[in-house]
């Protein structure tokens, strides 16, 4: 199926119940939804350890209507493939008759961290899967900690802004290219905003044939430091200030979608980070004037991996 | 038709797994553990197999596979040694937990450091409270057979635990010693059709896996867990028995050397049993009333079949190839316990030997021995080290 009408959407089955303990105005929960709206065949879940998976599965209680597993936190990759694997060898064994997709949901230190190196070898290999990334940009789960995903300035509970320090001291990494870099048939960059990106870009991950990895911008009020009710209003931010840019990579091919692209082509005026910044408490402490050059390189970094997007795009 | 075949450990290994023909393999090479999955990897490029083999990148990634492919229900095995063992660590107990009755070949090898790829017991030791079943094997024919009975126990309605099967690096492993096959159809009955409880990929009956559990739930599941261990035992004497029916060959949950009228009983794990059996010959033609035991079945702790062992002797001593530093061999305080309810405790002695590979003689075994007789022994020995 690759119908984008909500009243076909609403056909599908509810994977993921309400009743789970997200936070208020949590954004990972909408994410979850929208990807799993792209499987039309029935879907097998995966966890990593991560305040998605805390909160819809305390014992004995569970959210998931599909198949679901956790095992640890930094192997939410490999969880997925051994499902795979097991539906590899079950179907050709006939025990399995009908087709399965398989997806794994990870927050960003289970990917851009802990995970990276069973995610790579997961992709590496080829499993048929689709790996999304919840990326609040910090550990927020244990309680709002830098990660790799954190961006530069921002204020966590190990990069504090200080008499002699503005917060987190590095970019972010840009985790999307490295996933590029494996070559697999799918990548992509999506918002909780745009629902209907999300949604079309998940059934292209689910049907690719081969790994697929998509990273969702995820606003986190706790985290990020904002009213629970703008959670979607943030992630619409995160696109217009071109922080988090939508793209897809189709076997290698980039192009930029919805919002971005108009953006690109010059429709929508491009947002200046400092929108971004004001919006949210953890990025406070850069409104005093002598941490006025970090919002600057922040600009900086977030023109030269825009451009840089837009001239790969143009290949 | 049964055949004789020369064959080391390894191979022996990656040959039951053949013949059983699992759904799902995922392992990573380390020594010397190399040869089960090369041997394995061959089987499958020439279609001897059905296995959906899986080279990860790590061993976390091998245990995770496994656990999240015995859970979809796949029957899975893996095999890997030290520190391979070690970086599977945080998943060991995960594993158990799952309650996944997937197998794992422990090629049993010294974890670092210092680095050394030698045979002592290290890893496996170093699992033991992961709750996984652990089984012994004194030579690459019980590698073979131990192979070919743990898939009957972990899958066993009322086990449904991961099963490590140990057998000694380099000693085993890559020994070439002399066989008795089992017929590949004989196997397959043997073993049958795998039933997985709960199977993730029954997506007619979600279920979820891997729960987070507070404490109202946590401590009730690993009592559980406690219950199928216990279970385990009696599982286990019952396969062991069916498969002396197929084999020929009888195995028990502590295997016994000239216990009946000894006085003096070593208990020694894995291939320096062999070893042990020679010492004690030499030591029975000069007049020493000594026997040996194997737990074969080391979690869980067999403590009646060895108390019984125990029972009546005047010294018990425990030869441990690992150590506990700061404290004696591990399985020491654990043959103490087993012995604590007889009528009158034997004395109780701990040998250190044969860490990192270093050598495990008959006459350093008599000397061991021979010293408790003449009561010079000190409650802990480590044999044959040079300080």
């Amino acid at each position: 199926m690759t119908t984008l009408a909500l009243k076909d959407l609403n056909e599908l089955p509810v994977r993921l119940a309400s009743g789970h303990r997200l936070c208020a105005g949590c954004a990972e929960s909408i994410i979850a939804k929208q990807v799993m709206m792209g499987s039309e065949d029935p879907l097998a879940v995966s966890c990593s350890t991560g305040c998605f998976e805390v909160s819809t599965t305390i014992f004995p209680y569970t959210s998931w209507n599909t198949p679901y597993i956790h095992t640890a936190f930094g192997n939410g990759a490999a969880t997925c493939a051994g499902l795979e694997s097991a539906f590899n060898a079950l179907k050709r064994k006939g025990k399995i008759t009908e087709n399965i997709n398989f997806v794994n949901f990870a927050g960003d230190g289970a990917t851009y961290d802990i995970g990276l190196q069973a995610l790579s070898g997961a992709m590496e290999r080829g499993h048929r899967m689709v790996y999304v990334c919840l990326n609040n940009e910090a550990y927020m789960n244990t309680g709002i900690q830098r990660s790799s995903a954190t961006t530069i300035g921002a204020q966590t509970t190990t990069s504090w802004p200080g008499s002699v320090s503005s917060g987190k001291k590095e970019y972010s990494k840009d985790l999307t290219q490295i996933m590029v870099a494996h070559n697999i048939p799918y990548v992509a960059q999506v918002s909780p905003h745009n629902w209907r990106d999300t949604v079309q870009k998940s059934q292209k991950a689910f049907n690719c044939g081969g790994p697929a990895f998509i990273n969702a911008i995820s606003p986190c009020p706790r985290g990020w430091r904002f009213p629970s009710d703008q959670t979607i209003a943030m992630a619409k931010l995160a696109v217009e200030t071109c922080v988090w840019p939508l793209f897809e990579v189709v076997d290698g091919k980039y192009e930029l979608t919805a919002d971005s692209a108009r953006i690109a082509d010059g429709k929508v005026p491009k947002k200046p980070v400092t929108d971004w910044i004001n919006a949210q408490g953890r990025y406070k402490h850069l409104l005093q004037d002598r941490w006025e050059p970090v919002i600057e390189q922040m600009q900086a970094e977030v023109d030269r991996r825009w451009e840089k997007l837009i001239k790969l795009a143009d290949l | 038709m049964v055949q004789d075949i020369a064959i080391n450990g390894d191979n022996a290994v990656a040959l039951a797994w053949k013949q059983i023909d699992p759904d799902v393999c995922a392992a990573y090479p380390i020594t010397p553990q190399t040869i089960i999955v090369e041997k394995f990897a061959e089987y499958v490029a020439n279609g001897e197999v059905s296995t959906e083999f899986v080279c990860v990148e790590s061993e976390h990634s091998a245990l995770t596979l496994c656990t999240a492919s015995a859970s979809a229900g796949a029957r899975t095995f893996t095999a890997t040694a030290s520190q391979g063992l070690a970086y599977m660590w945080e998943m060991l107990p995960i594993t158990a937990a799952m309650r996944v009755p997937l197998i794992m070949a422990v090629a049993n090898r010294a974890v670092s450091g210092p680095i050394n790829i030698n045979n002592d017991h290290g890893d496996c030791m170093s699992a033991r409270d992961c709750g996984w079943i652990q089984l012994f094997s004194e030579n690459v024919q019980e590698a073979y057979d131990m192979s070919i009975v743990a898939p009957r126990i972990a899958e066993h309605v009322d086990v449904q635990l991961p099963v490590m099967v140990n057998l000694d690096g380099f000693v085993l492993t890559h020994a070439v010693e002399r066989m008795t096959m089992v017929d590949t159809h004989v196997i397959k009955e043997f073993v049958g059709e795998h039933k997985p409880l709960y199977p993730l990929l029954d997506v007619k009956h979600p279920v979820s896996h891997g729960n987070m559990d507070g404490p109202d739930f946590y401590y009730p599941h690993k009592y559980q867990s406690v219950l199928a261990m216990n279970k385990a035992l009696e599982v286990a004497q019952d396969v062991f028995d069916e498969f002396a029916k197929i084999s020929g060959r009888q195995y028990k949950l502590v295997e016994e050397y000239l216990c009946d009228d000894a006085e003096i009983v070593a208990v020694i794990l894995g291939s320096s049993f062999g070893t042990m059996k020679a010492a004690i010959d030499e030591m029975r033609e000069a007049g020493i009333k000594v026997g040996a035991i194997m737990p074969r079945v080391f979690r869980p702790w067999p403590v009646a079949d060895l108390a019984k062992c125990m029972k009546g002797k005047k010294a018990v001593v425990v030869f441990d190839k690992h150590l506990s530093i700061g404290a004696y061999g591990p399985m020491f305080p654990e043959v103490v316990a087993a012995a604590s309810d007889l009528e009158k405790l034997p004395k109780m002695y701990n040998v250190i030997y044969g860490l990192g590979g270093a050598d495990a003689t008959v006459a350093g075994f008599k000397k061991a021995i021979e010293d408790v007789k003449s009561e010079k022994a000190e409650k802990v020995t480590y044999l044959g080290v040079k300080a």
